[in-house]
């Protein structure tokens, strides 16, 4: 096998091991301990208050974790392949932005009362309504111009944070603290439903992100060159961001704005393992799930009994983190 | 002598604005065909047009004998391949690089290079001597390599036709002569056929085959070198007062330049 692919998959299992090692560690830390050692037991008896934690509290944050850090992650890095700029993820494309006002228009108006589903889909709505606009804007002699897209998504993103704050300006004090709530971000979900949605999303995502990894790695080459190899980049280009669309606004509708995922984690996978899309989105994927699940425990541990928004914790981390990784990396640092 | 690649009226650009106007010419199958011409006379253009980047407006394009606008994305790379001006640099390695031209051989949905994909990217890369660069990265290579790993990652796509544009224009005269040396070598030994943008004129009359000069997004003139150096052209074209003369070892026509001084002081 070549060494190169031979490297990947060992990537891959050291991944797979700390997911596996995070899991553990989130299911056992909390307020009330479980040892790993006795967790057959638990698991086995339905009615002690250790198995209703796990059931009820820990295991539906994981699920939220793998979910939402996935697909924050992996929205990420397929933005980042679009526009061949690292700096770029749902964040400053507007994209949350937009997703972040879907759901708040929910909430204010009361549509999140008629189905578990009105937040997802408002999020979803929000998000590619956002990408249209910044979309068709950008849109110049036919073609996408990379750098008018960057610079149209980031006025957007503040003309969605200004509408935002409008709409909380003029809404009830019950949607006022609904709304700050869900800013600031939370993996604690009680419909089972939602996780659900979050979760499988998420991982049709990644499925469907593999179809197109040659694609992005021909588009490091630049739009036109990809072009000059055969792959057909308009369509591809849309596509994918339809994809990054749909994972940042499920993810942000069922979990309020989580920063930083998806810039720092496809950053730390490149050092690690490289620019190759075909090792860089399942690697981000985990990666962003290890984050959120490691980010979650914290956020929920730290000050215990009460819980940290999980976004202070990303920011924090993941900005720290980044800093140092960056500030200590000379080589062979760049996207393409 | 077959004709290989035909192109005739072919006229592209933007509606309302033809930037190249009912050019027509024919390559035969191996020839090394310089195209010259001042910087706006629509050299880039055609290019663009072959490579599919711009539709055509009018006119149409034949590669053995096949209709260029029949072909899709993947058939068009897999018959002719690029090699632009600026080669890409990013932190990949100079074999992932030249890996990427059996991308148009993939299957829809083929994740991984297969055997065949590594050896034909072998093969070039020895060819064009950029095999002991493979490990490195294309941001870590000289102008000249890169370039030679450009070339090395269009012939990858195992083309009919090969495109480059202004292949020497960053080199010194080692690498400039290094670089036109495989070309020819490859024209030559591949039976490749290559059409290749150049503005030193010296350099196109010494290795092309024939010259095709544009001017004002039309054919100037076509011919063997001789024949379309001349100074009359020359000067027509790019408004500059030249003396041809001929090389004496290889009897190819050579330009000199003459500054403005020495015309008023003549």
């Amino acid at each position: 096998m070549n060494s190169k692919y031979l490297k990947w998959i060992l990537f891959l299992a050291a991944l797979l091991v700390l997911l596996v090692v995070s899991v553990l560690f989130s299911l056992s830390a909390g307020e009330i301990k479980v040892s790993l050692m006795q967790l057959p037991q638990i698991l086995s008896d339905t009615g002690s208050i250790e198995y209703t934690v796990l059931s009820k509290i820990r295991v539906p944050r994981i699920l939220m974790a793998i979910g939402v850090g996935g697909a924050l992650s992996l929205s990420g890095v397929v933005l980042q392949g679009i526009y061949r700029n690292p700096l770029v993820e749902p964040y400053t494309l507007g994209i949350s932005g937009g997703a972040a006002l879907g759901v708040a228009i929910a909430i204010v108006f009361g549509l999140n009362t008629l189905s578990f589903f009105s937040l997802p889909a408002f999020g979803f709505l929000g998000a590619l309504v956002t990408l249209i606009v910044v979309y068709l804007l950008s849109i110049k002699r036919g073609g996408l111009s990379i750098n008018s897209m960057l610079l149209i998504g980031v006025m957007v993103s503040f003309v969605s944070s200004s509408a935002m704050m409008f709409l909380m300006s003029i809404s009830t004090t019950e949607n006022l603290h609904n709304i700050v709530f869900w800013v600031m971000g939370s993996l604690d979900e009680s419909n089972n439903s939602l996780i659900a949605i979050a979760f499988y999303s998420s991982l049709a995502g990644l499925v469907i992100s593999y179809f197109f990894a040659q694609t992005l790695n021909a588009l490091r080459l630049g739009e036109v060159k990809a072009r000059h190899l055969g792959i057909n980049t308009g369509v591809a280009i849309k596509l994918l961001f339809f994809v990054a669309s749909l994972l940042t606004g499920i993810a942000v509708s069922v979990a309020g704005v989580i920063g930083f995922v998806g810039l720092v984690i496809p950053h730390l996978i490149r050092l690690i393992i490289g620019n190759d899309y075909r090792i860089l989105l399942a690697g981000s994927f985990l990666g962003g799930a290890i984050f959120l699940i490691l980010s979650d425990t914290i956020a929920r541990t730290i000050i215990s009994p009460n819980e940290l928004p999980i976004g202070v914790i990303t920011g924090f981390v993941g900005g720290l983190v980044f800093i140092i990784v960056l500030s200590r990396s000379k080589s062979h640092f760049k996207l393409n | 002598m077959e004709q290989f690649f035909q192109i005739t009226n072919f006229s592209c650009g933007y509606p309302g604005k033809f930037l190249l106007k009912e050019v027509s010419f024919n390559v035969a199958k191996g020839d090394f065909v310089g195209i010259i011409g001042p910087n706006g006379s629509g050299k880039t253009t055609l290019f663009r047009g072959i490579s599919g980047e711009l539709p055509p407006l009018k006119g149409k394009m034949e590669l053995k004998g096949l209709d260029t606008r029949k072909m899709n994305l993947k058939q068009r790379a897999q018959n002719i391949a690029i090699v632009t001006q600026n080669i890409e640099i990013g932190s990949m390695t100079v074999e992932e690089y030249v890996l990427m031209g059996r991308i148009p051989y993939h299957k829809q949905f083929q994740f991984f290079e297969t055997k065949e994909d590594f050896a034909i990217a072998e093969k070039y890369m020895k060819l064009t001597g950029v095999d002991k660069l493979k490990g490195k990265y294309m941001n870590a290579l000289s102008g000249g390599e890169q370039q030679l790993a450009g070339i090395a990652r269009a012939l990858t796509q195992e083309p009919d036709l090969l495109l480059l544009d202004e292949p020497t224009s960053h080199l010194d005269i080692t690498h400039q002569v290094q670089t036109l040396n495989l070309i020819r070598r490859l024209s030559r030994e591949l039976g490749l056929t290559v059409l290749m943008i150049i503005h030193d004129l010296n350099l196109a009359g010494e290795y092309c085959d024939s010259l095709i000069m544009m001017q004002e997004g039309h054919i100037r003139k076509k011919g063997l070198p001789v024949e379309v150096l001349n100074y009359a052209d020359i000067e027509a074209v790019y408004e500059t007062v030249v003396v041809v003369r001929t090389n004496p070892i290889s009897n190819k026509p050579v330009v000199f330049l003459v500054s403005e001084e020495v015309i008023e002081k003549s």
